[in-house]
């Protein structure tokens, strides 16, 4: 008998709005002792990329749901201390009651990019949810179950996938005996070929039986690949596969409804970026030296639609339902792009109306870092009312990107560059003078917001950048 | 047929080839008065003479260098280290003469040099220990590691007969205390052939020499649980019967390599390297390998029996791969 109670550890409520999770990384194996507090694994949902501390001390009994599934919030994971569970009471991921939220919030939820995990494992979402969870010895720690190269081969070789026989080895693995076992009993799958998985479309030859240079073992065809593998187009000589991560696929599902939901158009306005320029080298040395932030355009410019947003509350706003809904508040988004460069996530700068330009400096700074080293709260993730984005690092200097839903508009902000430029002078007289110009881009939906409105809406933001008063900011 | 001791295997092997061939003979510390530290050659002396049971100073380089010369001058020498531990003072002989010497110049050298090996009665560090690594590393010997009675004659005699050093290692815990039928006539067991000690079709054990007992031992326990498994006797460690060891591995798809030396670097090394490149796909485990720790051997009882594979410990292996 253990010495301590048995302590659950289920996974967590990551936000209000969340209801379930993808386990990406098992940071302790099973036996291991782990203290409190510990980080123990870590998490995707699809808000946010984090740690699961540990909920007590003591050793990790098991581990009942494995890298790779999603399961609901509330399903118990892993046992700490106490006697190893059977694992038949405590393993079937249930499906707790979660909050269930108007669609539109959990629409909301959903926002730009917003699932984030790291590159790497396929998460079988729903799939994952009934299979019964294995223990952790047996499966390797990217959450596969290991299928052992004698396995794989007499799979290939009867085109029996290894999935479908039940394992008795260690954590559930399927044996040499097992799959012989399953060959023999005749309980083979019907003729059917194993579906043409996307990468190497091989028929599944009926190989002469000991032939020690069999085919390469064929990946334990991924549970997930049904459904998309229906409508791929065979593989073409060239052509190389990778998984979709669970981020890209939120992505590819996000963009997608965006643009089936709003009305998208894009109005563009030239913003003589002459005054930020001289603030900006001006505070620059004073920022970085006291405060550690970089007063960069895109904190100017956010500095000035937070305050912009604040007389246009319908670029601000959300068509919910048949309702339009405004705000006495600004929650602005970023996109910050990963460091691998094959995802985003838009961390929120909450009430960004009530900071000034130090104060914004230092938010977007701290969680555009966090974003990338994936440490957000949930919650920052979550609640956004605007969105800005910033290509313009590249040096492009016009975009049309995609709103960010349920938001109304996303500003877009691209590369300031040295244009000869008409101004007048003292004489009023037109002359040309080299001038620093940002384009900005206003991508709006137009159910809610009119061209007109977008217009002046850029035209106010405009103003305040070309006479950026210090004292007001 | 008779039933004779390991040891008593090896003396009957030795004396059939010295009565067949006059070129024949034993060189070595006390094997001609005292019949040699553990008696394979008590009496030798008196049936073949002083000239042919050679006592030889406490020289193991002298002696190993009296036996090559005399192999290139067309003898059949066997050499006999008092503990198979010695022979490092031999080294240079043996490794650099008469190992190459075939290689330089086309000269075969058939010497056998017999060495009493192994643990498993508190002799220490300098009385204990399994060296067939080091020797079946180097290109040109040959390494002969007998588990039964039957195969200590018949390899003996097909180490002789060998154009080549032979180094044969003699198990010392096995020599009183195993006991078999031989075969009386003169006969051979081939060298570079496993044995298949024990069939079976779950998990099969690569080892040799004194460890085949444990094997069998631990093999006996897992029947108990339902589990076959099968004991590949090696006989030879070089050259080692690389066929038979994959088409066991083939067979049960788990292996669990076994042996009396130390761990890192033992020739358990090869044997599951090998496995692991050619039989990979046959694979339903990680290749495991149980062997002695890497420190040098215990006097303590206690401490010399941590050091030495137990039953228990194969037990346990076994078990671990039956269940992985």
């Amino acid at each position: 008998m253990a010495t301590t109670e048995a302590i659950d550890v289920v996974m967590p409520q990551m936000g209000v709005s969340v209801s379930e999770g993808t386990i990406t990384k098992w940071l302790k194996e099973q036996g291991e002792h782990v203290e409190a507090d510990e980080p123990l694994l870590e998490i995707s949902t699809d808000k946010v990329d984090t740690e699961v501390p540990s909920p007590g001390s003591g050793v990790l009994t098991e581990i009942l749901v494995q890298e790779g599934a999603t399961v609901d919030v509330g399903t118990k994971l892993a046992v700490i201390g106490g006697e190893a569970a059977e694992p038949t009471s405590g393993s079937e991921p249930q499906a707790r009651e979660a909050p269930p939220e108007p669609a539109t919030q959990a629409a909301a939820d959903a926002s730009m990019a917003a699932a984030s995990e790291g590159v790497g494992d396929v998460a079988p979402s729903s799939q994952a949810d009934s299979a019964p969870p294995r223990e952790a010895a047996g499966a390797t720690s990217n959450g596969k179950t290991f299928v052992s190269p004698v396995v794989a081969k007499i799979a290939s070789e009867h085109g029996v996938d290894p999935s479908q026989v039940t394992g008795t080895g260690r954590g559930g693995r399927v044996t040499k005996k097992d799959i012989l076992g399953f060959i023999e009993s005749g309980a083979q799958a019907p003729p059917e070929t194993p579906a043409p998985a996307p990468p190497p479309a091989q028929p599944p030859e009926p190989a002469p039986a000991p032939q020690p240079q069999a085919a390469p073992p064929p990946a334990p065809a991924p549970a997930a690949a049904p459904a998309t593998a229906a409508q791929a187009a065979p593989s073409q000589p060239g052509e190389s596969f990778e998984p979709m991560t669970a981020m890209r696929k939120g992505i590819a599902e996000h963009m997608r409804r965006s643009l089936d939901t709003s009305a998208h158009v894009t109005s563009a306005i030239e913003v003589d970026m002459s005054k930020v320029t001289a603030i900006r080298t001006k505070l620059k040395k004073e920022y970085q030296e006291n405060y550690g932030v970089n007063p960069t355009y895109l904190i100017f410019v956010a500095r000035a639609a937070a305050e912009t947003l604040r007389e246009y509350p319908w670029v601000n706003g959300e068509i919910r339902g048949d309702q339009i809904v405004t705000r006495g508040y600004v929650n602005l988004g970023f996109a910050v792009e990963l460091q691998d460069g094959k995802g985003l996530i838009v961390p929120v700068v909450k009430n960004a109306e009530t900071l000034n330009l130090l104060g914004l400096a230092k938010a977007v700074t701290d969680i555009a870092q966090r974003a990338r080293d994936k440490n957000l709260l949930p919650d920052e993730v979550q609640g956004g009312t605007f969105t800005i984005t910033n290509p313009g690092g590249y040096g492009t200097f016009h975009g049309t990107p995609v709103i960010s839903q349920p938001q109304a508009a996303i500003l877009g902000t691209y590369a300031v560059v040295k244009r000869p430029w008409v101004v007048q002078d003292d004489m009023g007289e037109d002359v040309i003078a080299i001038r620093p110009i940002m384009n900005l881009t206003l991508t709006y939906d137009h159910r809610l917001v009119d061209g007109a409105l977008a217009g002046r809406f850029l035209r106010d933001l405009r103003e305040k950048l070309e006479t950026w008063d210090e004292a007001a900011y | 047929m008779p039933e004779l001791t390991y040891l008593q295997a090896i003396s009957d092997g030795l004396r059939t080839e010295m009565r067949r061939d006059k070129r024949v003979f034993i060189i070595g510390e006390d094997v001609g008065v005292y019949g040699g530290a553990f008696k394979v050659t008590l009496g030798f002396q008196e049936e073949f003479g002083h000239w042919r049971v050679i006592d030889a100073p406490l020289a193991e380089t002298a002696i190993v260098g009296a036996c090559t010369g005399a192999a290139i001058m067309g003898m059949r020498p066997v050499a006999e280290m008092q503990f198979a531990d010695f022979i490092s003072c031999a080294w240079d002989q043996l490794v650099t003469v008469a190992a190459k010497q075939r290689y330089r110049a086309g000269t075969p050298v058939p010497i056998t040099v017999r060495l009493p090996s192994g643990g498993g009665f508190s002799g220490g560090p300098f009385h204990s220990q399994n060296p067939e690594s080091s020797f079946a590393h180097i290109p040109g010997l040959k390494c002969v590691c007998p588990a039964t009675p039957e195969d200590a004659k018949g390899l003996l005699i097909s180490a002789i007969e060998d154009p080549n050093p032979v180094l044969y290692f003699e198990h010392k815990h096995l020599y009183r205390r195993i006991k078999a039928e031989v075969p009386e006539e003169r006969y051979t067991v081939p060298l570079g052939k496993a044995r298949v000690h024990r069939e079976g079709d779950d998990v099969s054990v690569i080892t040799w020499g004194a460890m085949v007992y444990t094997a069998e031992e631990a093999a006996q326990q897992l029947d108990g649980d339902g589990a076959s498994v099968e004991i590949l006797d090696l006989r030879t460690v070089m050259p080692w019967d690389k066929a038979a060891v994959l088409e066991s591995a083939r067979k049960t798809s788990k292996v669990l390599v076994l042996h009396e030396d130390t761990r890192t670097g033992g020739f358990g090394a090869e044997i599951a390297a090998t496995i692991g490149e050619e039989a990979f796909e046959d694979l339903d485990a990680p290749v495991k390998r149980i062997a002695a720790p890497d420190t040098p051997v215990p006097f303590s009882p206690p401490l010399e029996k941590a050091f030495i594979p137990q039953v228990d410990d194969v037990v346990a292996g076994l078990r671990e791969l039956v269940a992985y």
